[in-house]
């Protein structure tokens, strides 16, 4: 159960199409990531799914069957919102209990699926409050027990996490892949944080003005981006990408060299430039470098604390076997 | 100094609030004095204010006169049922505007608005013409049916504007959970309008309590409310002003006292999303 596929999927806000024609298969017990600049439509595409939106044109199949022109209610789907959308007038355990009451369950049946939620989500302590008197990351994990009582063939995330601090996201991420770990269940994820995309998903799927610029797991993505956009977009900090004389000399329109993939030399290397902002993690030092007459600025990561300052020359060979090249069009130059 | 400024602005802010306060309220207080004096009393010149002799035959007369309980029951059921009529209408009306939008809502809205920028006596013919035909004049139903339909835009309004306020994740999240649109609107929607829809009955219910035009041209006897009441002691004359305000004052009470214990949630709703 949990397998989704949409076929020629389009949609258009009036005149204007916000998704072109558009396949895409989520396998069962899959953990897939919609990712992609704000108002790529991976949103969208997400509300088209639910059944929150109408489709303009295609099909939409959920275990095999036609859910295209089905209510949300009727697609075994469960979705948990970015502003979490709890009931405001409702308990915990109301909240979490009234899909059930919608399906008219059993009050029996109710309880105890309510308890076992709440028991898995550590929300027994605030089980008769208010969603207002809870905090941030005690409401998304409330809106999380509301979508797994039902036990819904797919779980959808609309970027539940973007609202709660860095430490709180963090947190909450791992206890979402442990979930997905734990139900198997299919869960479609939608975000605009590629770290969020890298380290939760079994599948990414990349998108622009909502065309998918290229599937495959985050290693995929990361070793071998099909284009300049996907190169651009997943890792962090960013690849750089290098156009002019420098690509020339590799064959290419564009190089990428990813930070991580520039070692820092003694004296003069292939590479050479001056230090403008240098950021020290500790772990890791970012340098971001001028001059090097590459014609964009560099970024460099190197292991441990490496101590160059502002202004200081730095000399710079980039890894060739970890290179990416791209032509004009932008695709990749196998 | 800033401090300075600041306490004589409050100062001078609250002055002028109760200034504006006592001169709203000054003509029911007179009204309610007014009644506590003898009919020689409330026309003496120079007016007096508490130097009278308090009496209560006025209402004891008033009583003997006239059914006070009766006028009182029309006045509840007719400004009663069409406010709840009108709520039960609006309700979907103004859920359909708020979250399922139209190009064309906004006009919708403007053009409900426009219905009360027509003098009511403009429809005065047709409306009489249409009660008699379904012999409607006189009773309770056609007044509730009437009023209805007069206060509609402003339900309409007041709920669009509350509705609007509430995010429609929330409903999202209901209509993903399996509410049917009658259990969204009952189960969620509604409980969180609570103050706002709490506050337009009540002011609807005062509109229609105080709305005389209509209750005094389409009844006669038997479904006449207390606006009736009130009118059945103005004399061209003006000879009983005592006995006219010891009316006015029954009339005004129950919505008074009414109004006094619910004015918290009334400018609760009022303001509701004015101040974040």
């Amino acid at each position: 159960m949990g397998q989704i596929e949409l076929k020629q999927v389009t949609k258009s806000f009036g005149n204007t199409q916000v998704i072109p024609p558009l396949d895409l298969t989520i396998h069962e017990g899959e953990f897939t990531v919609f990712v992609g600049p704000s108002g790529c439509g991976k949103s969208t595409l997400l509300r088209l799914i639910a059944g929150l939106e109408d489709i303009s044109s295609g099909h939409i199949e959920i275990d095999g069957t036609d859910a295209t022109s089905l209510v949300p209610a009727k697609r075994g789907l469960a979705m948990v919102f970015q502003s979490y959308a709890l009931y405001p007038h409702m308990s915990v355990r109301k909240n979490i209990a009234f899909p059930l009451k919608m399906a008219k369950m059993d009050q029996a049946e109710i309880d105890k699926r309510v308890n076992a939620a709440a028991e898995v989500l550590n929300l027994k302590d605030y089980i008769d409050r208010r969603p207002g008197q809870l905090s941030g990351g005690q409401r998304q994990r409330v809106a999380i027990g509301r979508a797994i009582v039902r036990e819904p063939s797919a779980f959808l995330f609309d970027e539940p996490l973007s609202n709660l601090d860095a430490a709180l996201r963090v947190g909450m991420r791992l206890e979402i892949s442990e979930l997905h770990k734990r139900l198997k269940t299919t869960m479609v994820y939608v975000t605009h944080d590629q770290v969020e995309a890298m380290t939760m998903a079994d599948k990414i799927v990349v998108l622009q003005a909502g065309v998918i610029e290229q599937i495959g797991s985050p290693l995929e993505l990361y070793r071998t981006p099909r284009n300049v956009f996907v190169a651009g977009f997943i890792g962090s900090p960013k690849m750089n990408l290098i156009t002019g004389e420098e690509a020339a000399k590799y064959d290419a329109h564009t190089i990428g060299v990813r930070p991580e993939h520039i070692d820092v030399v003694d004296g003069e290397g292939e590479w050479n430039g001056t230090v403008g902002v240098a950021e020290h993690l500790g772990s890791d030092t970012f340098f971001h470098i001028h001059n090097t007459g590459l014609g964009e600025m560099l970024t460099v990561r190197a292991i441990g604390d490496v101590s160059l300052k502002h202004g200081d020359k730095i000399g710079l060979n980039p890894r060739k076997n970890e290179m990416h090249r791209f032509d004009a069009a932008g695709l990749r130059i196998a | 100094m800033a401090r300075m400024t600041s306490t004589r602005r409050k100062i001078i802010t609250t002055a002028v609030a109760w200034a504006i306060g006592l001169v709203i309220f000054f003509p029911i207080f007179w009204t309610i004095l007014t009644s506590f004096k003898t009919e020689a009393q409330a026309i003496n010149d120079p007016p007096l204010f508490f130097n009278f002799d308090w009496t209560l035959e006025n209402y004891i007369s008033v009583q003997e006169r006239s059914d006070y309980l009766r006028f009182l029951w029309n006045s509840v059921a007719i400004a009663g049922g069409s406010t709840l009529l009108g709520t039960l209408i609006a309700i979907p009306a103004a859920w359909s505007m708020a979250f399922v939008p139209s190009v064309r809502t906004k006009d919708i809205l403007l053009w409900m608005l426009s219905t009360k920028m027509l003098p009511a006596v403009g429809v005065l013919y047709p409306i009489s013409l249409i009660f008699v035909q379904f012999n409607l004049l006189d009773t309770k139903l056609g007044l509730i049916v009437v009023l209805m339909l007069i206060n509609l835009p402003i339900i309409v309004w007041m709920l669009y504007t509350y509705f609007r306020e509430i995010p429609g994740e929330i409903l999202e999240a209901a209509r993903m959970d399996g509410a049917k649109l009658r259990q969204e609107l009952f189960y969620v929607l509604t409980p969180m309008a609570i103050p706002g829809i709490a506050s337009t009955l009540l002011l609807n219910f005062i509109l229609a309590w105080n709305e005389a035009f209509w209750t005094l041209n389409l009844t006669a006897a038997k479904a006449a409310p207390l606006t009736a009441f009130i009118a059945s002691y103005s004399s061209p004359e003006g000879l009983f002003f005592a006995k006219l305000s010891a009316a006015s004052t029954m009339a005004i009470a129950p919505i008074l006292i009414l109004g006094w214990f619910s004015q918290k949630q009334l400018v609760r709703g009022l303001t509701f999303g004015a101040v974040k």
